[in-house]
């Protein structure tokens, strides 16, 4: 495997010894010396055109740990607004002997575009592009749920996954469709018609409209926040109507069966108060989204949390 | 044109496990502050009978754990990607204590060289031992084995197949000479 573009192209021999090395290294963070000289003397360029906190910081600090130089190219401040190219910067990168790119980027197909071009013979990880993949995220979810609910081994055969939120929009939801099924687990989307994409039929998985009735079946549960920053048109008549979805909310998550509660919670699951507001934190609910989601999380789902408790 | 050889059967490899056992408490005055540290796969369950051995001798547990050396290789370009093995460290810190690292085969000195920068991730151990079943020659590096089961006289094609029980099934030494078959 030189490049890491789609979880469509990972096999499940390949995602298992990709998720057993995690398991891993993992234990690196234990020792004294956190370090590994795996990738010495190697370049790693982190090339991030859109906004990014964790998976920057992961990345950086991944191939730190593994003894990489690590550049990192954000396009806040770079000459991307002078107006050079993605093929400008993969260049200037060639140049520079680069050995792996990272790049996220608003454009779906910005990662494959850089990897089968003449540009650049690094290898190429796909950290975000546009509404397309996010296979280094889904990887991570995969390997929380395997974590939690396989005790880190084998594969996820006939777990049940429920995503539920703005498929449409969502990267990661993709990535992880295609990597929970070739793990073996069974996935199944929850949106209102209007949020999820069109061919959405021929993924291997489940489309439902009823949360309530999905939840109850459910090992997992991945919540996605409502991408406004990426909506030019109206896709639902209001937050409130998002929120008649009762189990949107922690409260409704407390309408599943008491195992379901242990069961992880992953990604952009919600947020600070709306977590709190629940009678127990889900296990693996760890991650506050960056500050750019929190900001369009909190424009769109307080108003969601807020009409659901009015109504009890 | 040789067929396969099979140099130690299950009882030598027995015996040799409980000669490095009485070699390694020789050497170290008994069992005091010592660590035993298989090489995956191999050296692991090789590590663990060495140290029951030693127990038996002794009359109290000594401790016996594993060192994944696979990031530390320097020979990671050349080779496909290998999955990585538990690291077991017994007290979870070597800092001070004497580690005695048990591989199957000694060939290159590539993989203790690995280990040895894999042990000083892990801490400072004050001594570092090295155990071997076999060893067949042809070293890269200034490396040698304190403790060796067999030397066995090889030419550098050749191939030494070591199987164990608890990874293969069967305890047998093989020399597959190059050319054969």
């Amino acid at each position: 495997m030189r490049h890491l573009l789609s979880t469509q192209d990972v096999t499940q021999s390949e995602a298992l010894a990709i998720l057993d090395t995690a398991r891993e290294l993992a234990q690196v963070a234990d020792r004294p010396v956190k370090k590994l000289p795996t990738l010495r003397g190697r370049t790693v360029v982190n090339l991030f055109f859109e906004d990014s906190t964790r998976t920057r910081i992961s990345f950086e600090a991944a191939a730190k740990r593994l003894s990489a130089d690590v550049i990192n190219f954000s396009a806040k401040g770079s000459s991307l607004s002078k107006g050079e190219s993605l093929k400008d910067t993969a260049l200037t990168l060639q140049a520079m002997g680069a050995d792996a790119v990272v790049i996220r980027h608003q454009a779906s197909g910005a990662a494959h575009r850089l990897a089968n071009s003449d540009w650049i013979h690094g290898a190429v990880i796909n950290a975000g592009d546009g509404t397309h993949e996010h296979p280094t995220q889904a990887l991570l979810d995969a390997y929380t749920m395997r974590d939690h609910l396989r005790d880190g081994q084998g594969s996820l055969e006939g777990l049940n996954v429920v995503i539920v939120g703005d498929v449409l929009h969502s990267r990661v939801a993709r990535s992880n469709v295609w990597l929970l099924d070739t793990l073996g687990a069974d996935v199944t989307l929850v949106a209102p018609p209007t949020l999820l994409p069109v061919g959405v039929g021929q993924w291997p998985c489940r489309i439902s409209y009823d949360l309530d009735a999905a939840i109850p079946e459910a090992d997992a549960v991945m919540m996605l926040r409502v991408q406004n920053e990426r909506m030019n048109a109206s896709y639902f008549p209001s937050a409130r109507s998002i929120a008649a979805l009762r189990a949107w909310t922690p409260h409704g998550w407390r309408a599943a069966r008491p195992r379901d509660r242990h069961a992880p919670r992953t990604h952009e699951s919600w947020d600070g108060d709306h977590c709190r507001c629940g009678r127990r934190r889900p296990v693996g609910h760890r991650r506050a989204g960056d500050q750019r989601r929190q900001r369009a999380h909190g424009r769109a789902l307080p108003a969601a949390g807020e009409a659901t408790t009015g109504k009890r | 044109m040789t067929p396969d050889q099979e140099f130690l059967t299950d009882s030598d490899i027995n015996r040799a496990v409980v000669r490095i056992a009485h070699e390694i408490l020789e050497r170290n005055r008994g069992a005091d502050n010592l660590v035993l540290l298989g090489i995956p796969r191999r050296g692991v369950p090789l590590a663990k009978r060495i140290a029951a051995a030693m127990s038996g001798i002794e009359g109290r547990e000594v401790p016996a754990g594993a060192l994944d050396v696979g990031m530390y290789r320097d020979d990671l370009r050349l080779r496909p990607t290998v999955a990585l093995h538990p690291t077991v460290i017994p007290g979870g810190d070597i800092t001070g204590k004497t580690v005695v690292l048990v591989d199957d085969v000694l060939f290159s000195g590539r993989t203790t060289r690995a280990a040895m920068d894999a042990l000083s991730g892990a801490g400072r151990p004050r001594a570092v031992q090295l155990a071997v079943l076999v060893d067949r020659g042809h070293r890269d590096l200034p490396i040698r084995a304190d403790y060796v089961g067999k030397n066995l006289p090889t030419s550098r094609d050749d191939d030494v197949q070591v199987t164990l029980t608890e990874t293969d099934g069967t305890d047998a030494v093989r020399l597959v000479r190059a050319g054969g078959n």
